[in-house]
Parts: C-alpha cells; sequence; structure tokens
C-alpha cells in the first residue's frame, strides 16, 4: 500500500495511492465542491463543480475521477475555477425550476448550499422554465422533475446499492429526465424496493418522502457509505 | 485459403474480364436518384444489342462527382457520362460502338479527377463492392498475408510509426503510437474497434468508403488486430447507413468463407472475428467511450478519460478505437511500403485526406488530396468555385467542432497544425463551402442547434451551456441582443469548452468562437443599444 506525496494548494500531503484527488483533499482538510460524487458509489464526472488544475496539464481534471500521483501539484480553487463553478450553478439554476421558498428540500440542499458557499448571489441567464412533472405514483416517494439537476446519485445508488435497476435516465441533453423501469409511473414499476435509498442519494428535493415538512426531510448519507462499507469491507462501524 | 490460393482467385476475376467495362454508380447517392434502374437498363441494353461477351455492366461504388449522380464511366474509352437516366442506356451501347451520341458528359481530366491522389478511394468506383473477387483482383489482403505470414507484429507496429499515419477521425493522434500503446497494455482479452459513427452535418467519407470497399476495412482491422494482440473487432456503424450495413455484413460473410476472416487465418493460428454494431442515431456515439459504452449496451454516453480506450477501453479490457478511413489505409501502407507513404504530403501530416465537398459549391463530391494541398486548390480549382459566379465567403471544416475558416485564408495548406491554428480542425473530412449569402451568425445558431439537441446531458456545461448559448445566438439574431449578451455569449463559449466532460461538449463553442474570431462585425451588426447601459457624464467644462 504504497503512499504518495503530493501538493495540494501549496501543502503538501501524503495519500494513499490510487485514491482520487478528492479523497486526498478532504482527508487533508481541503474542501472541493462536489454535487454528483457520493460516498459508497463510484464517481462519474458529470457535474463538473470538482474541476481542479493539475500543473503540466493544460486541461481541468475532474478532482473525483482523477487517481494522484506522486509529485501532482493540484491547485483548487482560485479565480477562474471560482468562476466556473459559479456559472456551472447559474446554469443549473436557469435550467429547470428552482424555486427555494417552495422546495421541501429548503435548508437542505447541496444546490442551495453550493450556491451559498460559492457566492452565486443571483443568475445572469435567462430562465428555461420547462414544464416538467411530478411523479407522485408511487406510495409514500416522489419524483418532482423540476427541482432534478441529473446527478445520477439516485440511478447509481439503485442499481450498485440496492442493485434494483429501477432508475435510469432517458432522453437526450436538456431532454434528459430520470425516469422508473421502462418510462413507467414510478409506483407500477415491478422493480422498485421502496427502499427510500435514492431519497438519501438525492441532493436535492427531486426525491421526497411524501407527507414530509421541509424540517423533517433531512437525509442522512451516511447511512448509504456504511451500508457499502459493511458490505464490502465487512466494517461495521461509521 | 494461402497466397497461391488468393493470386489463382486474381488470375481467375481478371481472366473473366471482358474487353469492356461499363461502371454504373451504386453508392447511396446514385441510387438515390435511380441508378439501380439505369444499371438494369444497361445490362438489357447489352443483352439486346448482342454484346454480353463484350461489354460488363459493374456495379460499383462512389465514383466522387456525386452531384452530377446517376454516373457511368466506360472503359477504357473513359467516357463519363453523368445524370443517366434508365432511358440512355441504348445510347450509351451505341456510343460503345463509336456512334456519336449527345449525352452530357462530364470530363475525366478536369482538375476535379486529376488532382485527386486516391488511396482510401484507389477502389473506389472500380471494383464491385458486393465480390470479394473484385477486391482480390485490385490485389486485396495481399497486405494480410504479408503480415500475418512474413512480418511479426512487431514489424507492423514499426511499419504504422514509420508511416506517420495518423488518424483520421479528426484529432490526429498518431496511428502507430496508439497501436503500439495498445499492444503494450497487459490484458488477456483486447479489441479493435472501427469507429464508422459518422454524424458531422454534410460529412459522407466513411460512408462511402463503407459502401464502395468495405474488403478493405475488414482487412484493416485484421492487420491492426494481429498487431495488437487482440481477435475480436467491432465496427459500428449508425443505423443511417442501411447500404453501408448491408455491403458490411456480405463482405465479412464472404471474408469468412475464404478464410481471411474468423478461425485460422491465411493458415495460420490466428483468429480474428469481427462484428458489426448498428448505432441508434445518437451523435454523440462517435465519442470513443461513448462509443463503447453503446457496443457495451449500455446507454451511450463519454466517462471521463483517463484511463483511455487503450489502457481499459471495452468491457475494461484494451481496446483499439481507430476511424474508417484511417483502416483503410494500413493495408496500403503495408503493400506499396512505408517510405511510399511518408513521401506523400507534409513533414507533420503523412499520406492524403478524404473531404467531402459540399455546400455552395460546382462540384460537390468526394475527394481524396495529399495533406498540405492549399484550401483554395480543393475549392477553387477542384471544386470550380461557388455556383452562378458567385464569391466564396468562408470553408467549414470539421463540423459542430471545427470552425469557419475565411476566404482571405484560403492559402492554407490542408494539415492538422494548420488548420488548428485557424481555429477549425481537421475534422473527420466534412468541407462545407459558404458564398457571399450566408451569414455567419446563422451558421453558429445551426451548429448550435445540433450540438444542443445531441448533447447526451451527462456533464452540465454541456447540456445547460449550449442551451443557453443557442438561446443568446437566437436573442442576436432576433435583433434582440445587446453587448452584454455578446459578452455572456464569449464567457459561456470559455467556460463550456474548458469544463465540458467530453469532445463533443469541449469543442460545442468552436464555430462561434472561429465565426467571431473572423466576422465579427457580422455580430455586431445584430446588436441593440444596452437600455440599462450606464449613461456616460458629460465631461466638466
Amino acid at each position: 500500500m504504497a503512499a504518495k506525496t503530493l501538493t495540494i494548494d501549496g501543502t503538501q500531503i501524503s495519500a494513499e495511492n490510487h485514491t482520487s484527488i478528492l479523497q486526498a483533499a478532504k482527508e487533508a482538510g481541503v474542501k472541493i465542491p462536489t454535487l454528483c460524487h457520493l460516498e459508497g458509489v463510484y464517481d462519474v464526472g458529470a457535474c463538473r463543480l470538482c474541476l481542479v488544475e493539475v500543473k503540466g496539464s493544460n486541461k481541468l481534471m475532474p478532482a473525483c475521477t482523477t487517481r494522484i500521483y506522486e509529485g501532482m501539484e493540484v491547485t483548487t480553487d482560485n479565480e477562474r475555477l471560482q468562476k466556473y463553478r459559479r456559472m456551472t450553478l447559474e446554469l443549473l439554476f436557469a435550467e429547470r425550476n428552482h424555486v427555494c421558498a417552495v422546495c421541501v428540500a429548503n435548508g437542505h440542499c447541496e444546490l442551495q448550499a453550493l450556491a451559498y458557499e460559492l457566492g452565486m448571489d443571483h443568475v445572469r441567464y435567462d430562465y428555461c422554465y420547462p414544464k416538467w412533472g411530478v411523479d407522485a405514483s408511487h406510495r409514500f416517494m416522489g419524483m418532482d422533475h423540476n427541482r432534478c439537476i441529473l446527478c445520477q446519485r439516485c440511478v447509481r445508488v439503485c442499481w450498485h446499492i440496492e442493485g434494483a435497476g429501477t432508475k435510469n435516465v432517458s432522453g437526450r441533453g436538456s431532454k434528459s429526465h430520470i425516469i422508473s423501469d421502462l418510462n413507467e409511473p414510478w409506483g407500477n414499476s415491478t422493480t422498485c424496493t421502496s427502499c427510500g435509498k435514492c431519497l438519501l442519494a438525492c441532493p436535492t428535493g427531486a426525491l421526497f418522502h411524501k407527507g414530509d415538512t421541509a424540517g423533517e426531510s433531512l437525509r442522512d448519507r451516511s447511512k448509504l457509505e456504511f451500508i457499502v462499507n459493511a458490505r464490502e469491507k465487512q466494517q461495521w462501524t461509521v | 485459403m494461402t497466397l497461391n490460393d488468393l493470386q489463382e482467385t486474381k488470375a481467375k476475376e481478371l481472366a473473366t474480364r471482358k474487353k469492356i467495362v461499363l461502371r454504373c454508380c451504386l453508392a447511396a447517392g446514385c441510387i438515390s436518384s435511380d441508378a439501380k434502374g439505369v444499371k438494369e437498363q444497361l445490362v438489357k441494353a447489352v443483352a439486346e444489342a448482342g454484346l454480353q461477351d463484350e461489354v460488363e455492366v459493374r456495379g460499383v461504388g462512389c465514383m466522387k462527382l456525386c452531384c452530377e449522380g446517376p454516373l457511368v464511366q466506360a472503359d477504357p474509352s473513359n467516357a463519363l457520362y453523368i445524370k443517366v437516366t434508365p432511358d440512355n442506356a441504348p445510347a450509351i451501347i451505341a456510343a460503345l460502338k463509336g456512334g456519336k451520341v449527345a449525352l452530357q458528359q462530364a470530363d475525366p481530366n478536369s482538375p476535379f479527377f486529376t488532382k485527386q491522389e486516391p488511396i482510401v478511394l484507389a477502389n473506389c468506383g472500380l471494383i464491385d463492392p458486393e465480390r470479394i473477387e473484385s477486391y482480390i483482383a485490385a490485389d486485396g489482403y495481399l497486405a494480410l498475408h504479408d503480415a500475418i505470414v512474413e512480418m511479426e507484429p512487431k514489424d507492423v507496429l514499426d511499419a504504422m510509426v514509420k508511416s506517420g499515419l495518423r488518424g483520421r477521425g479528426g484529432a490526429g493522434f498518431p496511428t502507430g503510437l496508439k497501436w503500439g500503446t495498445v499492444a503494450k497494455s497487459p490484458g488477456a482479452r483486447k479489441y479493435v474497434i472501427c469507429n464508422a459513427d459518422e454524424g458531422d452535418p454534410g460529412a459522407f467519407m466513411d460512408r462511402s468508403v463503407l459502401e464502395s470497399d468495405p474488403h478493405a476495412i475488414l482487412e484493416g482491422m485484421v492487420i491492426a488486430g494481429y498487431a495488437v494482440g487482440a481477435d475480436q473487432g467491432y465496427i459500428y456503424c449508425r443505423a443511417e447507413y442501411p447500404l453501408a450495413i448491408t455491403r458490411l455484413q456480405k463482405a465479412i460473410h464472404q471474408a469468412k468463407r475464404l478464410g481471411l476472416l474468423g478461425a485460422g487465418i491465411f493458415e495460420s493460428p490466428i483468429n480474428f472475428n469481427i462484428d458489426i454494431r448498428i448505432g441508434a442515431g445518437a451523435f454523440v456515439c462517435g465519442e470513443e467511450t461513448a462509443l463503447m459504452a453503446s457496443v457495451e449496451g449500455k446507454r451511450g454516453t463519454p466517462r471521463p478519460r483517463p484511463p483511455f480506450p487503450a489502457e481499459r477501453g471495452l468491457f475494461d479490457c484494451p481496446t483499439l478505437i481507430n476511424n474508417v478511413e484511417t483502416f483503410a489505409n494500413v493495408a496500403p501502407i503495408l503493400r506499396r511500403g512505408v517510405e511510399w507513404f511518408a513521401g506523400i504530403g507534409t513533414e507533420k501530416s503523412k499520406g492524403t485526406k478524404v473531404f467531402a465537398l459540399a455546400g455552395k459549391i460546382q462540384n460537390t463530391g468526394l475527394i481524396e488530396v495529399p495533406m498540405g494541398t492549399p484550401l483554395r486548390t480543393i475549392v477553387e480549382e477542384m471544386g470550380g468555385g461557388a455556383p452562378d459566379g458567385g464569391k466564396i465567403k468562408a470553408v467549414q471544416t470539421g463540423g459542430p467542432s471545427g470552425g469557419c475558416i475565411p476566404a482571405q485564408h484560403l492559402d492554407t495548406p490542408v494539415d492538422y497544425e494548420s488548420l488548428t491554428q485557424l481555429g477549425s480542425i481537421m475534422g473527420s473530412g466534412g468541407m462545407i463551402v459558404m458564398d457571399e449569402t450566408t451569414r455567419m451568425v446563422d451558421v453558429a445558431r445551426f451548429f448550435m442547434e445540433f450540438c444542443m439537441d445531441e448533447s447526451c446531458g451527462k456533464c452540465i456545461p454541456c447540456r445547460a451551456g449550449t442551451v443557453q448559448m443557442h438561446h443568446l445566438l437566437v436573442k442576436l439574431l432576433a435583433r434582440e441582443a445587446n453587448a452584454r449578451d455578446l459578452a455572456q455569449l464569449e464567457e459561456l463559449c470559455d467556460m463550456v469548452k474548458n469544463t465540458s466532460l467530453c469532445g463533443l461538449g469541449q469543442t460545442s463553442p468552436n464555430p462561434v468562437l472561429s465565426t467571431l474570431r473572423f466576422f465579427r462585425e457580422e455580430y455586431e451588426e445584430l446588436l441593440q443599444p444596452d437600455p440599462h447601459a450606464v449613461p456616460q457624464l458629460a465631461a466638466k467644462p
């Protein structure tokens, strides 16, 4: 288990071989903003918020899927990266109908928290106001496509932790959306085990427990990591 | 099959050749204007004239001058008949006997043909793509024999490196280096993939090659498989090319039957199978990681690289993935020698490039020119310039990932570096010519709409950024945008280019950026005064 030494934002740190920049930074106490990353499932590098600069590469690298190497020099925060991250958030807010005031996740939404954290105080783009519906056909869970940011965390937990394979993505580009089974109402799904892991995974209020108030819809994401660790590493403590 | 069998097949095929051959183009373009009817009537007319023993009517692949199809060419007189209808058949037969007939003809000695240097298209329009014997008669599968029987895989890799061949899919990665990396990557199973998911608007080079010379692709792939140590290949072809798929299937079947594909190729222990995978119409599946996901049966979305396919590709195995045209270059390189190939083209870009000439130009069609040929030669001499005496304004290369090269830069030689310097790319070979009537902002909007529709939706900058960029361009064209919108557009271009996950997103701003670079005034003309601009304070006296 060889360790590698690398520099993150000017500070020398060491980390286990094969860890990602994100993991190494987290261990060193450096926070890199993420949306599609979720502890417990594999990374896809889709949200582009964790992009960092790596010396010697003219491309920005996603911290979640880039492995560290000896002598790597990483910059996780500078004006350029902050600007790109704010723009990414602006694009997300303009893309669907994110209205915090009436959202069940208000106050514990990762998208909202990141916007505060990165200083995205207004959206300069024209809102798209797409007409997405709400799938409330399931007994006790609901999916509001208007609040979905397509991070695919629900898809990944559904396939790789629960193993049910209910959730998937359909459509292309801005018409992409999360579906259940072969694009059926969630309540009609024959594969869904109603485990609720997708609710735990969802960073916004897109997936919600019916009847929960904003104050009640806190999510304990560490449960997902706990399940994976218990299963794969036989570790029963978080 | 042994070398003797191969030579026998060739001799037999040549011996049955008749004195006169009427080559009738049966590629998708000509078929759409009733080339099949033309061929039928020609066969009938030959029979009626009692010339069956002297005249062969051969269905061939693309004869390049697509705008004038259906095309029929007579050998050895070389007369090239254009816009042939089935009714013309008796007249063409009459012309063979020396009769003077009023049929539309094109000059086979015009620059459109004489300036070409066919390597990839060497067999296009000459051989019958549906008969393997026709390909073998043109020295087909000889290179495969040499590679498998006489050369070590290492020698094949060396030859590819020395030839200087670079990937013809657009990015121009050195082919030899890629093959070498796959060969060196450890793995019990390896794959070879041919990317035939040609999707750029206005591009039809790969389709023509597949329809006209499918065996050349198979031969290239088997050689590649031998060199890198793979025994399974996939051709990923888009469903919009049904004729190409049919001919590939036929070619695979014929090659297997002769022992040139499958188990024990040329009676050696080498095995190589090729299967066809058909795309379902997503442009992004031309991106290698998305393509591999699609072959695996998953949703065709790209994933971050590294790991590169050479290291971990299809089913997590080392995978060699090349474009159709790249594979088509392989057999000629081995057959005619590395030095011969390296002698063509420029210092850094070797060989030739096939372009699909389209747009506002006299001669639309397929051309293959040596690297380094000036754009002016291509559009003005070969293409014959804009129709109706119009003036060429710009040339678009590289499809939605490329850019527009303005008329003042027409003397630029066509090679990877020069085009990149001008903010465009070589691309896979689509070349769209625009004349003075084209509005560049329109062009940028068209390509942005294309990218917006074709974005896979995985990463935010491409999925939502292209929507916003398209919205700004529409606003601009409706004369509702001001200077701030333009600044926002530029800022978005920079952001989407630098933060998108795959090549589709990273290059989607290119049409906007390149038209902004050379035709900024067209954007500025559309701008409206900013209602919220801070008024300039009058200077104090």
